[in-house]
């Protein structure tokens, strides 16, 4: 196992985000501020509580997902394609270090990062509305599970990139709609049928559910879905890893 | 006691998605403690090549074998013997020189070690630079970070895939002087180079790489002798604008506009033909002033190597 070589792509990782430090951590603490002026303050002074919960409260678990899911992504999609773009990856290839030591590397970098951006926004939201965590232990193990599923898929997605653009295109075009279509700002109860049965098949549904379960004890599903499905996601991800480093695919030539 | 090689190809060959086939069942066996310089024109396969022998790109057939490992089953042990500088300027424009040094030693495995580090830097004149941001060096300067990557975890091999493309005479000077310290502790080097005088002054054995085809690999010594024609240029007192017709037996041909009759001859020759040509000359009255002769580059001869191989492909 080469420990040295994982700690060295995890602290390069760290730092990136830390020359940045300022970027990082006032973009999503100004956007999570805004969305509780409107949603929080504008919407949800008409709308009072949602299955009991004060609905400034209720959309707590939603944001942090929306920002755990996006940054998840975009940290680890960065990270791989960063390096294919400007050729250094030609190091990375010629160490010897596994696939599967590289991908602990930036993936464990780019899940730090996003839960650490999770738990910023969850202490910024106590500024705007009263909180409690019912099941605190719960919540962190959503978040890091999360998170890590979610970096193994934005790893994907940097070594699929041929561009940047294409770095953006499944955040802008799959995660953040199914993020706003999966309950993030209200309950999939409050829809009428169809839309309550098609956002069933939504898997983002599943991750705020369980999330928000671990705050409220309620979600939309039962928590056993929730973690059955991140289970089922990761372990996608992880076979899509493992042909992708076989193959070498889009890394070697 | 034959010396088992530090490392070595067998029936390494590369087509590339493309269709292109970049390199031909290349077979090579590299000593340890030597200088190789493998030696083509761009194209030849050069890059493709070392790429391979390091792990970046895919061989399509044949095994390399480093110091007893498989490259591809034992691709850890292999690697970590291997330091690579690439042909591309391909740095972390961001990092700093040192942490950037650093960071190479970790991801080859090793503990870090700053005093190496910093006897590194200084051996590559970066010491003053370190807490540089890599984007601020110059050309020169970001290729010396590279060669720093590549030794930061005291590698056995080092690959330097040219080297010494657009380095001023000064840091091709330090370079060559870095390359003879590396030798004499024991690593052994792989240069690419188009710049013949490279190879001639510094390695051990050359390989000839042309359309993928490793043309023949040989010591650089033997190589110059075995190839290695002779001019003799005779400078003469009265311009010509013809080579006498009682000259024809010996191959001459007349530059310097018609002021000297250069004689191409081989010195391995039993007979060089130069006494009779000398005694001709002075027959049939030709005043001559100076003579000279010069030993061909490996330049002549990689030309030479390289079209004879081409009018050998056209025959067939
Ligand atoms: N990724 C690739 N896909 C397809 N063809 C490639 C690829 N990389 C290199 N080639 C082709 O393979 C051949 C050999 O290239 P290579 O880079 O090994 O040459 P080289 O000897 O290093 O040349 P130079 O002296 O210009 O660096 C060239 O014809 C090149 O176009
Ligand atoms: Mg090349």
């Amino acid at each position: 196992m080469n420990l040295h070589g994982i700690w060295a792509i995890y602290r390069f990782e760290m730092a990136r985000a830390l020359r940045t430090l300022w970027q990082s951590v006032a973009t999503p603490v100004i956007t999570t501020s805004l969305y509780f002026v409107v949603f929080g303050g504008a919407i949800g002074s008409r709308m009072q509580q949602v299955g009991g919960v004060n609905y400034g409260s209720f959309i707590v678990p939603g944001l942090i997902m929306l920002t755990l899911l996006t940054q998840s992504i975009s940290n680890a999609s960065i990270g791989i394609y960063f390096p294919k773009f400007t050729g250094t990856i030609y190091e990375l290839l010629s160490a010897p270090i596994s696939s599967m030591e590289m991908v602990i590397g930036y993936v464990g970098a780019a899940a730090t990062k996003s839960v650490a951006l999770g738990l910023i926004i969850l202490a910024t939201s106590t500024l705007f509305v009263p909180l409690q965590i019912a099941h605190p232990l719960a919540m962190i193990a959503f978040l890091i599970l999360t998170a890590l599923t979610f970096s193994l898929f934005g790893f994907i997605i940097g070594v699929w990139a041929q561009g940047f653009e294409q770095l953006s295109i499944v955040p802008a075009l799959l995660v953040t709609p199914l993020t706003f279509l999966g309950g993030a700002f209200y309950s999939i109860d409050m829809l009428p049928q169809p839309w309550r049965t098609v956002s069933l098949f939504n898997p983002v549904v599943y991750l705020v559910s369980g999330f928000r379960w671990s705050f409220f004890s309620k979600g939309d599903v039962s928590v056993a879905w929730s973690l059955g499905f991140i289970a089922l996601f990761m372990a996608l991800c992880l076979i899509l890893i493992a042909w992708i480093f076989k193959s070498g695919y889009r890394l070697k030539s | 006691m034959p010396v088992q090689p530090i490392l070595s190809l067998a029936g390494v060959g590369k087509t590339y998605k493309s269709g292109h086939r970049a390199l031909e069942a290349v077979d090579l066996e590299i000593h340890k403690g030597e200088i190789f310089a493998l030696l083509g024109p761009n194209g030849a396969g050069k890059t493709t090549m070392i790429s391979i022998v390091c792990g970046i790109v895919n061989p399509s057939e044949g095994t390399i074998t480093v110091d007893g490992h498989d490259a591809v089953r034992d691709y850890k042990k292999a690697r970590a013997m291997i330091g690579l500088v690439p042909q591309e300027l391909s740095v972390d424009m961001f990092e700093t020189v040192i942490a950037t040094a650093r960071f190479s030693r970790r991801l080859f495995g090793r503990a870090p070690d700053d005093g190496y580090i910093e006897q590194l830097l200084k051996d590559l004149s970066l010491w003053d630079k370190r807490d540089s941001k890599i984007m601020a060096l110059s050309g020169g300067m970001k290729r010396r970070v590279l060669i720093a990557k590549a030794l930061s975890h005291e590698p056995d091999i080092l690959f330097l895939d040219e080297p010494t493309a657009g380095v001023d005479v000064s840091l091709r000077r330090d370079m060559w002087k870095l390359i003879g310290r590396l030798r004499e502790r024991g690593v052994t080097i792989i240069l690419t180079t188009h710049y013949i005088e490279e190879a001639e002054e510094m390695a051990d054995r050359v390989g000839v790489i042309n359309n993928g085809r490793l043309l023949l690999v040989d010591e650089k010594s033997a190589l110059m002798k075995k190839l290695g024609k002779r001019e003799m240029d005779i400078a003469l007192v009265e311009p010509m604008t013809t080579v006498p017709g009682a000259l024809s037996e010996w191959d001459l041909e007349l530059v310097d506009e018609g002021h000297k009759l250069r004689y191409t001859f081989d010195a391995q020759a039993e007979r060089t033909g130069i006494p009779s040509l000398l005694r001709k000359l002075g027959d049939l009255d030709i005043g001559f002033k100076d003579l000279e002769t010069s030993k061909s580059s490996l330049e002549d001869i990689f030309v030479d190597l390289v079209s004879e191989r081409e009018q050998e492909e056209a025959a067939l």
